[in-house]
């Protein structure tokens, strides 16, 4: 059967175009809601317009105006049963005092996780350095850490010019943006049901231990902690936080022990994943202004003793800061 | 199984359908976005250049944090202020949205985009590309995360009937018990068919056209036959004008 569709168009018109001038001011201005009676009225021209829909669905093949109302109805759909928090404004400093840390608390046994791994991963490198010295160029990507450390060490302490006098600046830019991706991509293979970020967590405390084994060893561990202590104790934490999160989208995929759906543990987590990866990004920001203009000094420029204790320091904060910020007072 | 519509069902039990955006045309609009970002950089090089007078250090730094949070940053601000949409998504009349059809929150864009370092392994795109291409709702890696997908968004208008109608001499109705007739033995199908074809008349080439409009107005004048008052002389596109105008308004 064919209804009339001029005229169904005609005298329905006025409701879509009255539904969709609602639609379109409310996506244009998200946080502003509607008093009672337009959130009335909008439910109303919703129910008629759905109600057109199933109309003209059933009792005619008319694509172009279904498509249209199918289009109207969709974007009214999402307004009216979305059910999670409305977008509110954004306030960077209690997102970073609070939100930030809460959600790292949250998720504390992630980051556990996170760490044990890394820590699996120092003591299979340092294991490696120890019991076969000739890995080493296995185990180091990084050409310059092949190099003899007590050679290193003199070579160091004995500059007599700045080797990063003129390019500090673009050092430090760039080891933040490789540190930043590297912490993405941590996160990101939480997709591969969290093999590649276990497999990237575990290669960074493998070289993380051959080094520490290899400085250790040649009698050099006030140098390795005066020059590593001082941005590794931010950098470090950073890329564990964004193991942590790569680990919790992990879990949300395979879902062990949850009867919830797939779809629903996602979006459960997509928020805190945001986040943790967000404030790995600001103290990666930190660790790369730290690593350019102070770790590359060493004795007898800047003492070791002070470096150590600048990274204890940081450590500390850091430490109290996820602990204890944001915490609600009794 | 694999379509390329996404269907989503109201509490009101009212069902309705958007068409999924296949990898090529995904693939293409994130080509145009890839271009977009290295203009808006190469613009940005001429002012590094300037700031290199300066200090060179300063500018290469500035250059090189810029580049970083311009590729990683761009999709996402875009995304947030143009509701789902980038340059490319924009020019191919694409749109990101969630998967259930509710409003798109800044935390789906987010991992969505972050996830483009997993998606675009090895290259180009590849694994992010297999996976649009086998998953039933066409979405890469980053969009299973963020409970995303991609639709066409074309331009949607009311429909227009009157182009096609409206004052008219109609033949046919000199002879309203065959009119009737007709409305009777057309079904909707039919009806679809006859009507999509004369409002997309100019998208057809000439040939083409005439062709169609030959075996359509073949097929009608087989429905009811009238007599020759009513159709000699009669264009076949004026014929199927004339029965569109029959069985979809119903009074003169």
């Amino acid at each position: 059967m064919i209804i009339d569709l001029q005229k169904f168009i005609a005298n329905e018109r006025p409701c879509w175009t009255e539904l969709e001038k609602m639609i379109e001011r409310l996506e244009a201005d998200p946080d502003g809601g509607l008093p009672l009676e337009q959130a009335q009225r909008f439910h109303q021209l919703y129910e008629r317009t759905a109600a057109d829909l199933a109309k003209i669905t059933t009792f005619a093949s008319e694509p172009e105006t279904r498509r249209f109302l199918e289009n109207l109805v969709a974007r009214a759909y999402g307004e009216i049963h979305e059910t999670r928090e409305k977008r509110r404004r954004f306030f960077p400093l209690q997102w970073f005092t609070r939100t930030w840390p809460q959600t790292f608390r949250k998720h504390i046994r992630a980051f556990y996780l996170s760490l044990a791994i890394t820590v699996a991963g120092c003591l299979f490198g340092g294991a490696a350095i120890a019991f076969d010295p000739e890995s080493k160029p296995v185990l180091m990507p990084f050409s310059h850490l092949l190099q003899d450390p007590a050679k290193r060490v003199a070579e160091e302490e004995g500059a007599t010019e700045n080797r990063l006098a003129g390019h500090k600046t673009t050092f430090s830019a760039e080891l933040m943006t490789h540190n930043t991706k590297v912490s993405i991509f941590t996160l990101a293979l939480g997709m591969t049901y969290g093999i590649g970020t276990v497999i990237m967590l575990f290669y960074n405390g493998v070289i993380l231990g051959a080094v520490a084994a290899d400085y250790i060893h040649a009698g050099e561990t006030k140098f390795l902690f005066g020059w590593l202590m001082p941005h590794g104790v931010i950098e470090i934490p950073a890329i564990l936080i964004a193991g942590q999160a790569g680990l919790l989208l992990a879990f949300a995929l395979i879902g062990h022990g949850s009867r919830v759906p797939l779809r629903t543990r996602l979006r459960e987590i997509s928020g805190d994943i945001t986040t943790l990866i967000f404030g790995a990004g600001i103290m990666l920001i930190w660790a790369g202004f730290i690593e350019a203009f102070l770790s590359q000094y060493h004795e007898p420029i800047i003492p070791y003793s002070a470096k150590i204790t600048f990274g204890c320091i940081e450590l500390v904060l850091l430490c109290a800061f996820l602990a204890k910020s944001g915490v609600a007072k009794k | 199984m694999k379509t390329n519509t996404i269907n989503i069902r109201t509490p009101e039990g009212i069902v309705f359908s958007q068409q999924l955006a296949g990898p090529v045309t995904r693939f293409l609009a994130c080509f145009i976005d890839q271009l977009c970002i290295q203009t808006a950089m190469s613009m940005l090089g001429l002012v590094v250049g300037l700031l290199g007078l300066l200090s060179s250090n300063f500018a290469v730094a500035f250059y090189v944090i810029t580049y970083f949070v311009v590729s990683i940053g761009y999709g996402m601000v875009l995304e947030w202020f143009w509701r789902g949409q980038t340059v490319g998504k924009r020019l191919l009349r694409l749109r990101v949205v969630d998967v259930q059809g509710m409003r798109l929150q800044f935390n789906q864009i987010a991992v969505r985009n972050l996830l483009r370092f997993v998606d675009s392994l090895p290259f180009f795109y590849f694994l992010g590309g297999v996976t649009c291409w086998f998953n039933s709702r066409c979405q890469r890696l980053g969009d299973i995360a963020a409970n995303t997908v991609v639709l066409r968004a074309p331009k949607i208008s009311e429909p227009d009937l009157d182009q096609l109608l409206a004052g008219k001499f109609n033949s046919l109705r000199q002879f309203p018990h065959l009119a009737a007739r007709l409305r009777q033995n057309v079904n909707p199908t039919e009806a679809s068919i006859v009507l999509q074809s004369l409002l997309r008349r100019d998208e057809f080439d000439p040939l083409a056209r005439v062709e169609l409009f030959s075996k359509l107005a073949e097929h009608f004048h087989a429905k009811v036959e009238f007599p020759p008052d009513a159709t000699d002389g009669v264009a076949d596109e004026q014929f199927l004008r004339n029965v569109v105008d029959i069985v979809y308004r119903t009074k003169n």
